[in-house]
């Protein structure tokens, strides 16, 4: 058995105000040299058998299809450590 | 006419799409999301709410349940689609409609009425209006910004497919105030407010949105006498 990481973005070009909104309440934390935050998602998926190229082939499928939508997210994918 | 109305868990809408349908003259038909059937309907409406609680992303799952594997190949095939809101996030998950439904801009969902200026007034859905008609309709979404990338936005303004679009700035940052599109035939079509609420000025802000569903009864009319004349001519 082995993990998989599919983490997923917002392209940039796409309006992020979750991201903005939490830029806004780390400066009134104090956090003042924060200067920008984009806010994603993680997934962590168990699969049968090793992360080899196939079943990593397997997860990049998936997350085209259903993790993220290639309108407006893009999505990176690597086995856990 | 018989227009079926899909109930997803969260659908919320369902009853007023319904009673929408019913006041326009046609018999609403209750579709449910599990069933691989569309019970032999002229048209189905997605309605708005929040389909499996907007897991993953508004439409993300909803896309994959068994009455939308019915449905896509039906629509592809010209079925009269309208999705409203939730529906609407149903339709561009399912790739039936481009783009897609974002966040609002102010990250604040909106409950309020909107006017609307009808774009293209030659689809199934809304063919009883004229081009440049105004509409006052509620609008109550948090993920309700239409985005694209320039080049789908440009084909859909060049190709008449915006149906509807804010009257003055978009309230919730859509991508050229857009607010409604249509498909390349124009038989599905996806929005955001809500026409199935304002049928009636005892329930809703106005009358206005009885013509989504006044003018699919009236293309559907027209198609059935088409076909009918068709068949004379032949026999």
């Amino acid at each position: 058995m082995a993990t998989v990481i599919v983490d997923v973005m917002l392209k940039p070009e796409i309006h992020d105000p979750q991201g903005e909104a939490v830029l806004g309440a780390s400066h009134r934390l104090g956090f003042g040299n924060v200067t920008a935050v984009r806010q994603g998602k993680r997934f962590e998926l168990e699969i049968d058998g090793p992360a080899d190229g196939a079943a990593l082939a397997a997860v990049e499928e998936l997350a085209r299809e259903l993790l993220a939508n290639p309108v407006i997210e893009e999505f990176s994918l690597h086995p856990a450590d | 006419m018989r227009i079926g109305v899909v109930t997803f868990p969260g659908s919320l809408d369902d009853t007023d799409a319904a009673r929408a349908v019913r006041y326009a003259g046609a018999e609403p038909v209750r579709l449910w999301h599990a069933d691989r059937d569309l019970r032999r309907v002229d048209a189905v409406i997605l309605p708005g709410g929040f389909s499996y609680g907007d897991y993953l992303r508004c439409g993300a799952i909803a896309r994959f349940s068994p009455v939308m594997a019915e449905l896509i190949p039906a629509a592809r095939a010209g079925l009269p689609v309208l999705g409203i809101c939730n529906g609407f996030q149903i339709l561009c998950e399912a790739h039936l409609l481009p783009g897609a439904l974002t966040r609002n801009a102010g990250l604040r969902f909106i409950t309020r009425d909107v006017r609307l200026t009808v774009g293209n007034a030659t689809t199934p859905w809304t063919g009883g209006y004229h081009a440049g008609q105004q509409l006052l309709v509620p609008l109550k979404s948090g993920e309700g910004a239409y985005a694209a990338d320039q080049a789908t936005l440009d084909e859909l303004e060049a190709a008449g497919r915006v149906v509807v679009r804010y009257a003055g700035e978009a309230p919730n940052g859509a991508a050229r105030g857009i607010a409604g599109i249509c498909s390349d035939d124009g038989n599905v079509v996806g929005l955001m407010p809500h026409p199935e609420h304002a049928i009636d000025p005892l329930t809703g802000p106005s009358a206005d949105g009885l013509g989504f569903f006044t003018s699919v009864v009236r293309a559907f009319a027209g198609a059935a006498a088409a076909t009918e004349a068709e068949a004379g001519a032949l026999r």
